[in-house]
């Protein structure tokens, strides 16, 4: 391995665990990286000292406003690390699903009171009133939990009550 | 060849923007907190689509376009939406079944989108097909629970057809940009959506207990910047903003 390409390699890894550091401004538990919605990052050398790092990023939910306020904040967090040249990029194909949410950011999201995406991918189709599926009641484990509604407080959740505990929560539904 | 693009992709934008913005009417007027939630974030879908493609037509149109200059300092004439997309909201009924009858169109045309030779567009398309998903589901069962409900519900749900089945046939009539880039495998063959839509349509009225109009006038002109007198008004609110203070920011 070249020492510039040592030099490459070592500034991703970086990259990424500064990526780490920035979280969805919704649901401050879950990092970028949990949610899935980095895709690629890549670094080009701009002269000796220093490295451009190129992130590309995908959208949750087309209307999603916390998209911008997500990569002003990977754009701020690079500044203060030191990169002056930064190229954020967007790409909308394929498109993100909850399938790219890590294991870990599934946990996170139980711990802080929202259910997470089923393991087993069930997307919405457009028939009417289909099957809804079993989901978990994030308070108290029961399964014994009922849709109030496709449309929560963000996009990207749905609104589930649970029978036993009688407590409503969000469902981080499957996308 | 790019011209028909542009306008096609503002054709596409516009649909997305306005019927978003009529949406956006119902947020803090709902009839009930989860449908005045649901609803808003349907608008939000749209918004955020009409994003999507009005970046896309700035970037083919050059000469310092933005996606807000697009939105924001364009006039009626210019705009290419549906008529359907602008028509007041009405009561909920009236909405939902406007809804209902664009989001199916949508859902079947964004299907075919997807396999546009243009792969902005294509992708664009398979982005919004997943949240259009969501609003047919909610829409038919909406169309549905009215329909079939009381007596009350059920006249208004007519009533609300009678209003709008007028403006349903200007979805498959295609613009003359239009027509240039089906033969080039850019836009979305009307023809082929067509009777899908009629089909899904049919089965959820027939659920509804509602029945298809037998006779009807085809209003149209929309694509081709030729509105009702509703689209003014919808840009004269939407747009004063930035005409009074030209480049304000939040």
């Amino acid at each position: 391995m070249t020492v510039l390409s040592q030099h490459i390699n070592e500034t991703e890894k970086k990259i990424w665990s500064l990526l780490e550091t920035v979280t969805d401004p919704e649901v401050p538990v879950l990092s970028v990286i949990d949610l899935g919605i980095i895709r690629n990052v890549t670094v080009q050398q701009v002269d000796e000292n220093n490295f451009k790092p190129i992130i590309t990023i995908t959208p949750t939910y087309s209307g999603c406003p916390a998209m911008d306020v997500i990569s002003m904040n990977i754009r701020m967090v690079l500044l203060q690390a030191g990169y002056k040249e930064i190229n954020i990029k967007q790409v909308l194909s394929p498109a993100w699903t909850t399938e790219w949410m890590t294991a870990e950011g599934k946990d996170k999201l139980k711990a802080y009171g929202i259910a997470p995406p089923q393991y087993k991918q069930a997307v919405c189709t457009p028939d009417a009133f289909q099957q809804e599926e079993a989901i978990q009641c994030p308070q108290c484990n029961s399964w014994h939990t009922i849709l109030i509604s496709q449309f929560g407080s963000t996009a990207c959740k749905a609104l589930y009550r649970c029978e036993d505990c009688k407590e409503p929560f969000d469902y981080f539904k499957c996308h | 060849m790019n011209a028909s693009l542009i306008n096609y992709t503002l054709h596409l934008a516009d649909n997305a923007l306005i019927i978003g913005h009529r949406n956006s009417e119902w947020c803090g007027h709902g009839p009930i907190l989860e449908q005045d939630i649901a609803i808003s974030n349907i608008a939000l879908d749209g918004i955020g689509q009409a994003r999507n493609f009005y970046q896309y037509a700035a970037l083919l149109s050059g000469n310092g376009a933005t996606e807000d200059s697009l939105a924001y300092l364009r006039d009626v004439v210019d705009y290419k939406n549906l008529l359907i997309t602008e028509l007041p909201n009405g009561d909920w009924a009236q909405t939902i079944l406007r809804q209902f009858l664009f989001s199916t169109y949508q859902y079947y045309f964004y299907q075919q989108l997807e396999k546009s030779t243009d792969r902005q567009l294509a992708a664009i398309a398979e982005k919004s097909l997943k949240e259009v998903t969501y609003h047919v589901r909610w829409s038919s069962e909406w169309v549905i629970r009215l329909g079939d409900g009381t007596e009350e519900s059920h006249t208004r749900l007519s009533n609300a057809v009678t209003e709008i089945w007028n403006y349903t046939a200007e979805l498959f009539i295609p613009a003359s940009y239009e027509k240039e880039l089906i033969t080039t495998g850019i836009a979305v063959d009307l023809s082929v959506i067509q009777p899908l839509w009629q089909q899904k349509v049919s089965d959820v009225f027939t659920e509804a207990t509602i029945a298809i109009p037998e006779k009807s006038f085809a209003q149209q002109g929309g694509k081709g910047g030729i509105h009702t007198e509703h689209l003014g008004y919808i840009l004269a609110e939407m747009q004063f903003l930035q005409r009074a203070y030209p480049g304000a920011e939040w």
